[in-house]
């Protein structure tokens, strides 16, 4: 008779080299992440046109004309104007309430126009238009803090679509010219 | 005078390894799932503008991106301003439409982030809005960077 007096072996997996190893993958992700959020400024297009139908008609006060020329200037109704007094002249045209009659009637009917030429340089559209957007937006955080003491991005989805009602962001994007 | 004797520590002075691997593993895991791998490799260059008033792209499923850039060329020069959309060059700017009313069809929300460069011009910029305008895709959003102040 054999004498079986072999012990067993304890089967173990070696775990001393886990740590570098989820060191090393660890490392990895941190050098291949980028946490970059997308941002950027958010707009509607208008569908395309239709030809049976005719656009709805806009009192010629309810709109505000914003053309960026190919040399980069802005003119607000024909007017030439710095890029920095482009908000003011926005938030006094959405808030007039009827007050002047050559500006709009009231804020929901009020539409802020604006129009390119084929060669205006990008960055110039961009931050005019980043002006409009600021423009609605300090009407907007004044608005949430008159009603409900909170600046407009710390509202609630329900407060939002209220202030949104008061001041809605109507930005319309001029058919372009054909040629030129 | 009392004489004081110091107290010495009698615990080992060790800190416990063990549980490494596991803190190792969640910042791993953590990472693992904030990662986006580059998808597309960029054929034309951009340079972002900057502005102040943007918001941020909270569910990135629903973008799509329309890259518009001067055309990296070899030797490092650049040539003429094109459109990239995934991985390739279009060269027809109507081909827009189909491409990007596909995507629309698969992604009925879909937003369309677009990457200019800022050295563009509006009128190519134009002509893809109009593009996609024809397309339905109607949620836009220009891509720019914060502004440092």
């Amino acid at each position: 008779m054999f004498n079986k007096k072999r012990e067993r072996e304890e089967a173990e997996i070696p775990d001393a080299s886990m740590a570098d190893i989820a060191f090393l993958l660890l490392i990895f992700f941190l050098v291949t992440t980028t946490i970059d959020v997308d941002t950027g400024i958010g707009l509607v297009l208008p569908p395309p046109p239709d030809e049976s139908q005719q656009p709805p008609p806009i009192k010629e006060k309810n709109l505000l004309k914003i053309l960026v020329n190919s040399s980069g200037a802005i003119l607000i109704e024909g007017e030439p104007s710095a890029i920095g007094e482009v908000k003011q002249k926005v938030m006094d045209f959405i808030d007039n309430n009827g007050v002047n009659p050559d500006l709009s009637d009231s804020p929901d009917k009020a539409i802020v126009s604006l129009k390119t030429d084929r060669q205006t340089p990008y960055s110039t559209y961009i931050n005019m238009l980043d002006e409009v957007k600021g423009a609605y937006k300090d009407l907007r955080d004044q608005e949430s803090r008159a009603r409900f003491g909170k600046e407009f991005d710390n509202l609630g989805d329900a407060d939002k679509s209220v202030i949104k009602d008061v001041y809605p962001l109507k930005i319309s994007e001029a058919e372009p010219d054909e040629g030129s | 005078m009392a004489h004081f004797e110091k107290k010495s520590a009698s615990t080992k002075q060790e800190v416990p390894t063990s549980a490494m691997p596991d803190i190792i593993f969640m910042l791993l895991i953590f990472f693992m799932v904030t990662t986006v791998l580059r998808e597309v490799t960029l054929k034309v260059q951009i340079d972002y503008t900057r502005a102040e008033n943007i918001e941020k792209i909270e569910q990135k499923r629903l973008v799509s991106y329309i890259y518009i850039g001067p055309e990296k060329l070899a030797n490092n020069k650049i040539g003429n301003s094109k459109v990239q959309i995934d991985d390739s060059i279009v060269e027809d700017i109507k081909a827009i439409r189909r491409v990007m009313y596909d995507k629309l069809l698969e992604q009925p929300k879909l937003i369309v982030s677009l990457r200019v460069d800022s050295d563009s011009e509006m009128g190519l910029i134009t002509d893809v809005k109009q593009e996609l305008r024809e397309a339905g895709t109607l949620r836009i959003n220009y891509s720019t960077k914060r502004e440092m102040n």
